[in-house]
Order: C-alpha cells, then structure tokens, then sequence
C-alpha cells in the first residue's frame, strides 16, 4: 500500500473516531451552562462519554460517518491525479476496516456501492498552494445535519430580511429553527453570504473547517459570530430539539463577491459531532493534527 | 433532582407501553429490531410475515449500525439513531399491521404517527443522535439479519439484544408530544427575533 494510502486511512480513522479538543471543550461549555438535572444536561453528558469512549477505542463516534470530503491544499507541480487515486483507495480501506460506514448509494436505485465510492465522491476540492507542504483536511458530514442546510435569497419578505447583517441573522434564526433538533444541535452554522448559488454553498461548507475557537479576522464579521450564536441560541431548541440554552455551538461567517442583482445567504449545518482532521505532509513524513 | 430512569424488559404488554409518559427517562432490555428508509417502504408495501414474531411487542430502532463480521459473528461498532421523520408517511401503518409497542430515534414524528400511537399504545424512544458508539456498548448481542443482501448494511434489519439502552420517552400513547410543545414555543421566539 503507498504511503499516502496508509496516511489517508489513518486520516480518516482520526476523524471519526477522535473529535477535535476546540469541539469537544465547546461542547463542555454547552453541558455546564444547561439547567442541572435536565435533559438538555443529560444529553450532553451522554455525548461527552461517547466522545470520550470513542477516542479510547477507536471506533466511530456517530454510525453515520458521513460522506467523505477532501480538501486538498498542494503545491503546483503535485500529481493530483495520484493523489487522488491514494485518497478514492483509502477511503475504500477505511470503509473496510469499519472506520466509515458504507453511504453511497445509486441516486435512484438507492443501491449501495458498499465502498463509499461513487461518481462525485468522495467528494475533493483541490487548491495549489504556496508553500512546499501538501495539505489534506478531511470533513465527515452525516446525513442528518446535511439535509437541515438551506439558502436564502434576499430580501425575504417572509422573514422580514433585508440585504443586510440584519437579514442575515434572521435567515439563520428561520434555518436553526427549521431545523430543529433534526441536525444533532448543538450545531455549527458554516454560513456564507454573497457568491452565486453553487459557490454560495461550497463557501459555506469550506467555513466548517475552522476551528470553533479561531476569531475571524474580519472584525464586523467576528462581532457579527458572536451575535448569530447568541441570537440563535434565543430559539430554545436545545440539545437535540429537547429544549435548553443551546442549539448552536458557534457560527463561522465568510463573504464572497456577488452579481449585483443576486444576494444569498447559505447555511451548511454540522451537526455537533464536527469531524475534521488535518493531514500535513512535509518533507516526505506526515503529521496528523 | 433527578429521577430514576424505568427498566423494561422488551418484549412487553401494550399496558407497559401505554404507563409511560413523555419526558419519562427509560432503560431498555431485550430484543428489539431495526429498521429505516427501504425497511418501511417494504413493511407497508408488503407486509412481510415473517417480520410479525420478531416485532411483535417489541420496538423498532431507526438506525443504521456499523458492522463488522467477527470470527464469531456481527459485531455492532456503532449504532446511534437516525432521523425518524423520513418515516413519517409509513409509521402508524407499520405500528397498526405489526403490533409495536414503539420506535426509538431522533427528532420525533408527526401528528400521523402521535395519532396512531394513541390508538395501538405505543410510544416514541428518543436516543441520543451521534451517540453511536456510546450505545453500540448497550448492544451485547447481533441475533440474526434480514434483507442484508437486497438493502445493505445500514438499511438491513438487524436483530438485536440490548440492554439497559437509555431513551427518553418524547411521544407518549394520550397524545403527549415533547417535540409538539418545543417546537410551538420556539415559534413564538421566532416570531419576536424576526420583528413578525
């Protein structure tokens, strides 16, 4: 097996079974400010020991592993084709070895193809990079979380938002409401304003990757974060739809350059199991963080 | 202060189902049986017999396990609830043709269900989502499979002995429903933080 095989798989293992420390204090947080003895309380106490026993034993936190999407991040001149190969291969392996479960499925057949390989997935964005070192994040999304995701266009007299912050929070208050409990909250928002319909979305998604407690550069973006939380948070929907302080865990919120007659709002919902992990490949020897 | 979840032992009478009440904590010992998307579609469409014995009394768990075949058998490596509203248009037929007591899962049903639970007393088990492998640990046993080949892993019916599997009972058989209430009053919160 080549090295980047092996070093996807374990990539992958990492990420569904070992959730990152920013998620699980964040989660901590969550379970301390709930009302003692209460529900909202007890179900995130039983998230924190499954957390805790999956990393001990390396097993899957949630059965629905996702599917798998490859953010790659590589210097020009890299065979992405091969890199590719390697990456299609280890997930293969770690479907295998029971790391993922079997997903995918025919889009009208609903016929599984068993390996979690099928056309458009796993799913890869490719970027070059600046520096020498290859760079492979890894995002398993279940299918839950996913189908809560929704985009907005605005203005949206329905929900009384405007093309502004303003009518940005409230499409994200109607989204955390419409869903619920159905995408495992506490959740992440991985939101995204402007872009056109298509790009709207993968800016979202690509928000997920940071980490809950980086501050985002933008100043009126970050103070905007903070707001979104607390303003959701408002809603009551709690933990898993039980009720309680917390349905969201934290917002990420980026921009990008939009047609002038278009404004979308997208949201990209990671339920709380928020599994991602980095594969950092320099000088031939490999680093997982 | 909290209370002490309930013990049941599955199978169990339609009276044992019909005492408990939304918000009640239970554990749950026995056989029970699992079932989603392409498992509902077939028990309303075709009725199977032979799924009568394993569920009668018993409940049916919407989840998709994560499996692995052991020298000695399947073995559950993870096994958390998935979203039960898909199941919504099948449930009170499959709770009316085959005698559940109840479902777990998560995010609760609708009304159509609620309805059909007041009449066959029967009831909602909330697990707690991504909890995979926490409750994989409360399944001490894979006694048999059904329709692996046809619907896959996830959608297969795997029959499982459990025990002391926690849930928390959100729908009960007089119409209680935790899931009605939270979503009626985070409407209204909605309402105000939107200035409708």
């Amino acid at each position: 097996m080549s090295q980047f095989r092996e070093w996807g798989v374990e990539l992958i293992k990492k990420a569904a079974t070992d959730l990152p420390a920013d998620v699980e204090s964040a989660l901590k947080r969550s379970r301390d400010s709930e009302v003692p003895g209460s529900t909202a309380q007890n179900v995130l106490d039983n998230i924190l020991t499954n957390i805790a026993l999956a990393r001990a034993e390396s097993t899957p936190l949630c059965q629905d592993t996702g599917l798998v999407n490859f953010f790659v991040t590589a210097p020009s001149g890299t065979d992405f084709e091969a890199l590719k190969g390697d990456l299609i291969a280890a997930t293969r392996e770690a479907t295998k070895r029971g790391y993922l479960r079997p997903n995918v499925v025919q889009a009208l057949t609903g016929k599984n193809t068993g390996d979690n390989v099928g056309e458009n997935l796993p799913y890869f964005l490719f970027e070059v990079g600046q520096g020498p070192e290859i760079i492979v994040n890894v995002m398993l999304k279940g299918g839950g979380s996913e189908n809560v995701g929704a985009q907005y266009r605005l203005p949206d007299a329905r929900i009384n938002a405007g093309r502004d912050l303003q009518g940005v929070e409230r499409a994200m208050i109607d989204a955390v409401f419409n869903a619920q409990g159905f995408g495992c909250a506490p959740g992440v928002l991985g939101v995204c304003i402007g872009g056109d319909r298509a790009g709207s979305f993968m800016g979202a998604k690509k928000q997920l990757l940071r980490p809950i407690d980086d501050v985002n550069p933008d100043p009126e973006l970050a103070a905007f974060e903070a707001r979104l939380v607390e303003q959701c948070n408002k809603l009551g929907v709690g933990p898993m739809g039980f009720g309680g302080k917390n349905s969201v865990l934290a917002a990420k919120v980026g921009l990008l350059h939009r047609h002038t007659a278009c404004f979308y709002v997208s949201l990209t919902y990671m339920c709380w199991a928020n599994r991602r992990a980095k594969l950092i490949v320099a000088d031939g020897k490999a680093t997982l963080v | 202060m909290k209370k002490e979840p309930i013990r049941i032992q599955l199978p169990a009478s339609k009276e044992q189902f019909r005492s408990l009440r939304a918000g009640d904590e239970v554990l749950l010992t026995g056989t029970l049986v699992t079932s989603r998307d392409m498992g509902h579609k077939l028990m309303v469409e075709r009725h199977p017999e032979f799924l009568k014995p394993l569920l009668k009394g018993t409940v049916i768990y919407h989840c998709g396990p994560i499996v692995m075949e052991k020298e000695d058998g399947w073995k559950i490596i993870s096994a958390g609830p998935t979203t039960s509203s898909r199941e919504e248009p099948f449930q009170a037929d499959v709770i009316a043709h085959y005698g559940i007591g109840g479902v777990i899962g998560k995010g609760g049903m609708g009304e159509k269900t609620s309805k059909a639970m007041v009449e066959h007393g029967a009831v909602y088990f909330h697990a707690t989502g991504g909890a995979g492998a926490l409750l994989a640990k409360r399944i001490i046993k894979v006694k048999d499979v059904h329709m692996l080949e046809e619907f896959g892993v996830p959608e297969a019916f795997w029959v499982l002995e459990v025990q002391d599997f926690p849930a928390v009972v959100t729908m009960d058989s007089i119409g209680g429903s935790l899931h009605r209430q939270i979503l009626a009053d985070s409407a209204a919160r909605r309402q105000e933080l939107l200035d409708l």
